[in-house]
């Protein structure tokens, strides 16, 4: 019986294709980009005020409304600055780290020191943003305690907190990407660079940052779209200060179209990005 | 690469400014946990074992890493066999839409969590009028975790080529014996790392599980994050949270003496 069933399987492809397609495929077109779609249809919808409830009339007033209130303009540009310094400082710190490992240490220290890099991915979110708050305390922080003797106050909760924050729970994305790439980089091209007479940051400048562009990208894809839709580290270590998911997650319960209006906002940015993206071909080589 | 010694000590002190970066917040945590006070001051006036038994007996804790644990377990579970599924289609056939997969897959975690959570949300009680519960979170994160087994998968089934299932199959093994025999011990240890990583991603996610818990439901990040800034619970906090520091190394020793595919177990 079973191996008739086997027989017959085998001899019609089509069948076999459909099985293994047709549960993943319910699952993530149906499911997910159902749910995607009724969110962004519900977008253009609006609120009756005094029931709470969604009215179906659909007009392009929250857009309206968000583009025309200075307050939501600011927290878009606040939100794209702070996934842009986070973008920035996580490759700043990457690259040097990823270098000494693909191309300065040993075979041995180098597998040790991946494992140390990776082992943050692991501990949990919160308590790496939790760990910040400890560090940021204004006055009885780590910080405070550890850099007052050479003048350096911490900078309490805010922005600065949240870039900091935000680049700490990205730098292993930007890292490991960064770091296959050198690994695939040849040696003998920054031999040959050398013989010719560069110094090492010129061949650093000429050779190996053309090189690896294509993984420096593809660490910022991480570092910049998880920064773009965070609000729980605003949240924690945010003070006062807003990003785009807050201003979500706010209007979520009492203003659910209105939320799905400002979701737009990341997801075009991220969208629009990743197409800049392919138009460097960057992602092509990856 | 010839550098010069200088050079290298620069490049040392980098990585090691890096490595303080990443670890010195990790290990006050850890130490905070020992802190004897039950206030936040650094540095501990005391060291103490105290909260540490006080949080194994919380029930509260316990509860949310059973919560945690059932919706890890069920969504790897779906996850493993969705992803597979997926990663068999594309890898061992042509059809249309093939090339949109990867992109399709790899959507529910590049878009930002509070998207997928309201959509989710929205989707469930709105649309279809299903009460948030234990399964809505499972769902959820099932949905973000099959690119990772996804992708585990169909970078081994690549490397693996069809010749060992044809060898099997020319011997006169049916489709589901060389599945048996053949391709799933092959592919076990990818399905291993690929799940490791999907449970690691549920049981560390917050943001779609605030959308999609049904009452009561508190996995371990929805308590940590209810009771971060209750002063009461601080100490509890802070041994929950060092524990998950020091657990954070056990799947890096598992993913570092199995998977060879990729150093990042897949994530990219």
């Amino acid at each position: 019986m079973k191996s008739s069933i086997a027989t017959w399987m085998h001899q019609r492809p089509k069948i076999r294709l459909l099985a293994l397609l047709a549960a993943p495929g319910l699952w993530l077109v149906v499911a997910y980009l159902g749910a995607l779609g009724a969110l962004l249809i519900t977008a253009f919808f609006t609120i009756d005020t005094f029931t709470g409830d969604i009215i179906a009339n659909f007009n392009l007033g929250n857009f309206q409304d968000m583009l025309t209130d200075p307050a939501y303009r600011n927290v878009m540009l606040r939100t794209l600055g702070i996934a842009i310094s986070v973008t920035f400082i996580c490759g700043v710190i990457a690259l040097p780290m990823a270098f000494f490992m693909a191309k300065v240490t040993t075979a041995r220290s180098r597998k040790f020191l991946v494992a140390l890099v990776l082992t943050p991915l692991w501990a949990s979110y919160l308590v790496k943003i939790y760990a910040w708050r400890s560090m940021l305390e204004p006055g009885t922080g780590v910080i405070d305690w550890l850099l007052r003797p050479i003048g350096i106050h911490s900078p309490g909760f805010g922005g600065p907190a949240i870039i900091i924050g935000l680049s700490y729970l990205w730098l292993p994305y930007m890292i490991l990407p960064i770091y296959a790439g050198l690994e695939r980089l040849p040696n003998s091209l920054l031999d040959a660079s050398g013989d010719l007479g560069a110094r090492n940051f010129y061949t650093f400048r000429r050779i190996v940052l053309p090189l690896i562009f294509p993984s420096l990208v593809a660490g910022s894809m991480f570092t910049f779209s998880l920064s773009l839709g965070d609000y729980i580290t605003a949240q924690i270590i945010g003070g006062k200060l807003q990003m785009l998911g807050s201003v979500v997650y706010q209007n979520f319960s009492i203003n659910l179209p209105f939320a799905a209006t400002i979701a737009t906002i990341p997801v075009t940015i991220m969208a629009l990005y990743l197409w800049l993206v392919r138009r460097t071909g960057a992602l092509a080589s990856l | 690469m010839t550098l010069s010694t200088r050079a290298r000590y620069v490049l040392a002190s980098l990585m090691g400014v890096g490595l303080a970066f990443i670890y010195i917040p990790l290990s006050v945590v850890v130490i905070n946990s020992f802190n004897s006070s039950r206030t936040f001051s650094w540095p501990p006036t005391g060291l103490s074992l105290k909260w540490w038994e006080k949080a194994v007996q919380n029930t509260g804790v316990r509860q949310a890493l059973g919560w945690s644990i059932a919706a890890g377990f069920s969504a790897t579970a779906i996850a493993l066999l969705l992803g597979t599924c997926l990663a068999f289609a594309v890898s061992r056939y042509n059809f249309f839409g093939r090339e949109i997969i990867s992109l399709l897959v790899v959507l529910p975690i590049s878009l930002p969590g509070v998207v997928t959570g309201i959509a989710l949300s929205n989707a469930f009680t709105k649309q279809l009028g299903i009460s948030t519960s234990l399964l809505t979170v499972i769902i959820g994160h099932a949905t973000f975790c099959i690119v990772v087994v996804y992708n585990n998968a169909l970078a081994r089934l690549r490397r693996m080529g069809t010749s060992l299932q044809e060898a099997s199959m020319d011997l006169g093994a049916n489709g589901f014996t060389t599945f048996r025999l053949i391709t799933l011990p092959n592919l076990a240890s990818a399905l291993f790392a690929g799940g490791l990583l999907a449970f690691g991603l549920s049981f560390d996610e917050i943001v779609v599980t605030t959308f999609t818990a049904g009452p009561g439901i508190q996995t371990l990040p929805i308590w940590i994050y209810d009771n971060l800034f209750r002063p009461n619970q601080a100490p509890v906090v802070n041994v929950v949270a060092a524990t998950l520091v020091l657990f954070s190394i056990i799947p890096i020793y598992l993913s570092q003496r199995l998977s060879q595919d990729s150093t990042s177990g897949g994530r990219f």
